[in-house]
């Protein structure tokens, strides 16, 4: 009626709301000192390299403003790069450098950048124009993720991310996000990107929306999206349920990329994962979360990440 | 699974508290629950003029006193070239004007306002009276006084029974021979009381004579009554006379007690005395403050009423806004809307307040609007955070000005008002959004913007409501509830009206 559903109907399909997620997934599982792991994305790098996940390289950190000059020459040898606020979230001031054209930089739209368009992004960051609640921030520099090819087809431009929502270690929901022409290169949903949900058993597609409706083709690309098929898949979820043990966050999303060489990456943690995947997937993940539950109360599950990561594309996928 | 249960207990007690300090005010206090209820005041006055006689003049008058009913508050007192205070000796209040050089006609006036609600009787805390003399009567009197207490001592068992009985006798429709012959026929009810005292008097029991002003509900007054009061070995006790009942009328407002003279002149004569009472409707809750102010009620003592008017309108104001944060809250967590800071719209709520609504909208919409465009270019000079916030802080500034001056020109005067936002959360604003137009584009401001605009307006009708604005000045303590229905919300973990359309896709699958 009127394009509304009742609040029963939602409870039926499993649909987990905003304040249930503030609620119980994340007050109940996150503890407040584990947010700057991931919120500092700087610390969520060492993290990663200390727990041994695999994660883009990090070229180096501007944390002055007077070091912005040096970055020219510094960047020399990296024809491709990424720069980020450490402390950004949702796609916020992130320059995406795919090459170079004489002293210009190209993003990966094709348009040419100068220097001093760089400068100022990073100026921007240092002064925590992108941080939460404007405070000064450093800009890191990491490799660009030089993405499988086998997406080509889908994207438009840029990376296209998998996010893994993973409950007490157990991966529950993926889906990935494809960047489209409006997303300019980045792949976050509310700005335009594509995100398909994923068979968390094989990695295959389930169903795509864009902005909330459904669609059956890349809008830019015009590719069948249903042929989407994330190679590596047994790996990129048992990478996702080790983030758990690495991080010690009960309610995560991790975004991974597939890197043409080095296979899923990390990119970031998020320790307050959106809601969308659900749309995504078609599907609400109030069950999976029941049946995780219910496993953990019962059979005393082993923490062994990949155990877990096992045991859900076995078991979930169905619920 | 315990933060739920102390969450339930904290939200209990609070409902508890701020429900029951509520309820307490209402029901004891007497602070009316809605607005504008009206409750009655009397202004009652006393009236003496009189003439003087060149000597020293010194008045004496007997001033109301509370009872359980009534809050006598003294008020004004008028008499030119008089000396006035006001002597208390034990059960009596009486006021005194005096003066040296007094000469011609003079007027002196006293004026009480009397309030519904009292203290405990102060007849009742008289003290025990001597043995009465016994009065004089006539021989004939004497046979008649005779008989009519016979009678009435037959048909009563103590001091008040006889008294009662008395009274029936000296009222009654047909008189008996014994009271005709006391008393004549049709007699003032100033006789009665008279014959009355004396017939007690003459029974060995202590009686006095009340005089008061019987007040009425929403109706003047003007004259003076009399009741009696008898001594009955323990405490006084008062008999109406009109329908021979034990107690003090309702609304009756003694004014003297006793055979102490109502008012005595000294260097003073063609002396008289006028009484009138006004009734007049009040605000019920001023009512309340003034007569709780007056008992010393501590509830007042420590509470906003206590503090200096100017403070009492701070407070006016910001008990406004915790009302304010409770709609942030509901339609944030409930209804789902998204806005551009979390508590933005009940600073730019209260701007509304003072500017009227339409005009603040408009004035917001244009500062905002200039301001975003002007930004939009300072983008371009690529600064650094906190000079680009300043920078943004000196355009804001400057639009006021110019707001102010050419709507001043242009005879638009609300345009003054602008400078009731606050620049430094406008300056904000106007940063944010435009750091959402270049990273998230148009359709996201407009909806945050909108979210944010609509969640103000509505935080504004809500806090001018005159109920809200009324409840929480009067009952702070309904900020207790307040809080706990924000801590309710703080672990509802339902679904908010915006999912009902976000998920619904997902909904009709099945
Ligand atoms: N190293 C990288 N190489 C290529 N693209 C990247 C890289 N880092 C981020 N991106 C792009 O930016 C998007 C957002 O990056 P992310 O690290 O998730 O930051 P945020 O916290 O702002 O979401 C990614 O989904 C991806 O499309
Ligand atoms: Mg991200």
């Amino acid at each position: 009626m009127l394009g509304l559903a009742t609040p029963r109907q939602l409870a039926k399909a499993g649909i987990v709301g905003m304040n249930r997620r503030n609620v119980e997934l994340i007050a109940q599982n996150n503890p407040r000192h584990l947010y700057p792991l991931v919120d500092d994305k700087l610390q969520t790098k060492k993290l990663a390299e200390e727990n041994g996940l695999d994660t883009p390289a990090l070229i180096g950190v501007v944390r002055l403003t007077g070091q912005i000059k040096e970055v020219h020459d510094f960047l020399k040898p990296h024809p491709q790069f990424v720069i980020k606020p450490a402390r950004g979230s949702g796609g916020k001031g992130i320059l995406v450098i795919s090459g170079r054209e004489g002293d210009d930089y190209v993003k990966p739209s094709g348009s040419l950048i100068g220097f001093e368009a760089v400068a100022r992004h990073i100026n921007n960051t240092l002064s925590g124009l992108y941080s939460l609640g404007g405070k000064p921030d450093v800009a890191m520099i990491e490799t660009m993720v030089d993405f499988d090819p086998i997406f080509d087809r889908f994207t438009f431009e840029g990376v296209p991310d998998i996010r893994v929502i993973v409950y007490k270690g157990f991966p529950v929901m993926a889906m990935t996000r494809l960047s489209t022409a409006a997303s300019d290169g980045k792949a976050n949903l509310h700005q335009g990107a594509v995100g398909v949900g994923l068979d968390i058993a094989t990695g295959k597609a389930l169903r795509a929306v864009q902005n909330g409706t459904p669609i059956t083709q890349h809008p830019d690309t015009g590719a069948n999206l249903a042929e989407i098929n994330v190679p590596h898949w047994e790996n990129l979820v048992r990478l996702s349920a080790r983030c758990q043990a690495a991080s010690g966050l009960g309610y995560l999303g991790a975004d991974i990329v597939l890197d043409k060489s080095e296979g899923p990456l990390v990119l970031e943690l998020n320790a307050r994962p959106g809601l969308a995947i659900q749309i995504a997937n078609g599907t609400g993940m109030a069950g999976r979360i029941d049946r995780v539950e219910q496993l953990i109360a019962r059979d005393n599950p082993p923490e062994d990440a990949v155990w877990r990561a096992n045991w859900s594309m076995k078991h979930l996928a169905a619920i | 699974m315990t933060a739920k249960l102390q969450l339930r207990i904290i939200v209990g007690i609070l409902l508890f508290v701020g429900v029951g300090l509520t309820a307490f005010k209402h029901l004891e206090l007497g602070f009316p629950l809605l607005p504008g209820t009206k409750e009655t005041v009397w202004t009652a006055e006393a009236h003496v003029s009189f003439r003087a006689t060149g000597e020293p003049v010194r008045v004496t008058l007997s001033l109301p006193v509370n009872t359980n009913n009534l809050l006598v508050v003294d008020h004004s007192t008028a008499g030119r070239g008089f000396g006035f205070h006001i002597e208390e000796e034990g059960r009596a209040r009486k006021g005194v004007w005096q003066t040296r050089n007094p000469s011609g006609e003079y007027s002196l006036y006293y004026r009480a306002r009397v309030y519904r609600g009292g203290l405990p009787d102060l007849i009742n805390a008289l003290d025990a009276p001597a043995s009465p003399e016994k009065p004089v009567f006539s021989q004939a009197e004497g046979e008649s006084a005779d008989s009519i207490l016979a009678e009435a001592y037959e048909f009563s068992a103590d001091n008040e029974g006889l008294a009662l009985r008395l009274v029936q006798s000296l009222t009654a429709q047909e008189p008996t021979p014994a009271v005709l012959a006391l008393i004549g026929e049709n007699p003032s009810r100033h006789v009665r009381v008279n014959a009355a005292l004396r017939l007690m008097h003459s029974a060995g029991i202590p009686a006095e004579r009340v005089r008061g002003i019987l007040l009425e509900e929403r109706k003047n007054s003007s004259r003076l009554t009399d009741l009696l009061a008898i001594w009955n070995g323990e405490g006084w006790h008062v008999i109406d006379f009109d329908n021979a009942q034990v107690g003090l009328p309702e609304l009756f407002l003694p004014w003297q007690f006793g055979g102490d003279a109502l008012y005595e002149i000294e260097g003073g004569v063609d002396s008289s005395i006028r009484f009138s009472v006004i009734a007049d409707q009040i605000s019920g809750r001023h009512a309340a403050v003034t007569y709780n102010t007056e008992i010393g009620s501590s509830l007042i003592d420590f509470s906003i009423l206590s503090l200096p008017v100017e403070a009492q309108n701070a407070f006016a104001t910001l008990l406004l806004i915790p009302i304010g944060a409770l709609v942030v809250v509901v339609l944030r967590n409930i209804v789902g809307l998204r806005t551009s800071g979390t508590f933005m719209p009940i600073l730019i709520a209260l701007v509304f307040v003072q500017t009227e609504l339409l005009t603040g909208l408009v004035l917001f919409l244009i500062v905002v609007s200039s301001g975003l465009v002007i930004r939009g270019y300072l983008t371009s000079l690529n600064l650094l955070l906190v000079p680009r916030i300043a920078a943004v802080l000196v355009v804001v500034i400057t639009l006021y000005i110019a707001l102010s001056v050419i709507g001043f020109r242009l005879g638009i005067s609300e345009a003054l008002s602008v400078t009731f936002f606050p620049m430094i959360i406008i300056s904000w604003t106007i940063e944010r959004m435009s750091v959402l137009v270049e990273e998230e584009g148009m359709k996201e401001v407009f909806l945050q913007g909108g979210g944010s605009l609509l969640t103000a307006v509505i935080a504004y009708l809500v806090m001018t409501n005159r109920y809200i604005s009324y409840w929480t000045f009067e009952f702070p303590e309904l900020l207790l509830v307040g809080l706990a229905i924000i801590l309710v919300i703080g672990q509802y973990t339902g679904y908010r009206l915006s999912e009902l359309r976000r998920f619904e896709p997902l909904a009709r699958k099945d």
